[in-house]
């Protein structure tokens, strides 16, 4: 039995004006092949109008086990949200 | 993220006994929570091979699927039936690639699966192992097998595995249509001739109790299944997903004017289900061992497929070296 061939990670856009999400991934012998197989598995009942793929070896992903100490210091930081600040109701466009 | 190569970055250290023991407890608090668990998160290694064995299976089954229904495209009775067929089964073939790229997240490579299915290791839905007689089938597989299916999958959306459920939600929705245009061809049978409605009457003959037990054997039996809920990779027993397919089809079946093969099948008042028939699990075994009607010809039919196909994959490899070769002069 050969080996796999390379694994691409599948992103669509939905629609116009709408980001690129990741929605799975196809083996392909190369690029345009990935975006042939990426037509035909993801996108059967118009899911997209535009389609990236990209190599999964390429993809540098987070340690979970990081994950605290990545995101965890944005946790106490509720000033950066607008509500933090107490506005009187009277006062408009604000 | 679906990828194997990612998986290979955050392999996990080898624990101490007491450092497993502390993982695996909030691993458990995390499922209890309803929180996903994704593919570079530890999990118990019975976790990841239950799920390994799940998953494949099913895209095995989906894979399979295609060739029962395969069987009638070219001689479906219009045009409008073949470009349906035709669209069903390429979805099939789409589930299956959903659920090897499912799979691939655990650590198991998409050749090693095939290996495992042409080689006879790994196990399908055994209801693929019953034959396509007349077009009756096609209408019974759509809504009988597709149903029971549908009703198999839809809590698995909810299943503890982030990849898994993602790939069922889109199936989920693909499988909707799959039913309804079988039960659109039993309709068309059951209100045609005589020997039309005798036709949907035989292939509602033949795949009652197929489908009755695609939800496999009763919780009695079922050596999985607690382990499976504690895990949430599963959500109701067999029995239970089996009791709701049987009192939703019924009625269908009436309104059909059809009569289901079981004689013993009535309404029960007091538990408000309807209560069945003693089913043949000597048979769902024997079909399981490779014994069914189509097992071997169905396997055959993979490895033929995936044979001949073998000199196009060798020609897409070498084109994709000689671009890269000519790019890199």
């Amino acid at each position: 039995m050969s080996n796999d061939w390379p694994l691409f990670e599948v992103f669509i856009r939905s629609r116009s004006g709408l980001e690129h999400k990741h929605v799975g991934s196809v083996h392909a012998a190369d690029a345009r092949m990935a975006i042939e197989h990426a037509r035909d598995v993801y996108t059967r009942r118009q899911e997209g109008v535009s389609l990236w793929v990209v190599p999964s070896s390429q993809i540098t992903a987070s340690d979970p086990a990081e994950a605290e100490a990545l995101f965890e210091p944005a946790r106490d930081k509720v000033y950066r949200h607008p509500t933090f600040y107490d506005i009187p109701d009277e006062v408009k466009n604000l | 993220m679906y990828t194997q190569a990612l998986d290979s970055h955050g392999k996990e250290p080898v624990a101490a006994v007491s450092e497993d023991g502390r993982l695996a407890a909030r691993f458990q608090a995390r499922v209890d929570a309803e929180e996903k668990i994704e593919p570079k998160d530890w999990m118990p290694e019975a976790y990841r091979q239950t799920l390994m064995r799940q998953i494949s299976q099913h895209a095995h089954s989906e894979i399979v699927g295609m060739l029962p229904e395969g069987n009638w495209i070219t001689r479906a009775p219009s045009l409008r039936r073949k470009v349906v067929l035709i669209a069903k089964v390429q979805d099939e073939g789409g589930h299956g690639m959903y659920l090897y790229s499912a799979a691939e997240t655990l650590g198991v490579s998409r050749a090693q699966m095939f290996a495992q299915l042409l080689s006879g290791t790994a196990k399908y839905s055994s209801i693929f192992n019953y034959p396509t007689l007349t077009w009756a089938d096609v209408g019974a597989i759509g809504w009988l097998v597709d149903g029971a299916a549908i009703m198999n999958q839809i809590p698995i959306c909810r299943c503890s595995y982030g990849p898994y459920a993602r790939a069922m939600v889109r199936i989920c929705k693909e499988e909707s249509f799959h039913q309804r245009q079988g039960f659109e061809i039993m309709l068309t049978l059951a209100r045609g001739s005589p020997a039309q409605r005798a036709m949907a009457q035989d292939a509602l003959n033949r795949w009652w109790w197929p489908s009755i037990m695609m939800f496999g054997p009763s919780d009695a039996d079922s050596k999985h299944t607690a382990q499976s809920m504690r895990w949430k990779i599963k959500r109701f027993s067999n029995d239970e997903l089996r009791q709701k397919f049987i009192d939703v089809t019924v009625p269908q079946a009436r309104f059909l004017g059809l009569t289901v093969p079981d004689p013993a099948l009535a309404w029960n008042e007091a538990t408000q289900h309807y209560d069945i028939g003693p089913i043949d699990w000597n048979e769902f075994h024997q079909v399981l061992r490779g014994n069914g009607p189509c097992n071997r010809e169905r396997l055959e039919a993979r490895r033929q497929a995936y044979e001949a196909g073998e000199w196009v994959r060798e020609a897409a490899a070498a084109h994709a070296r000689k671009q890269q070769a000519r790019v890199a002069a």
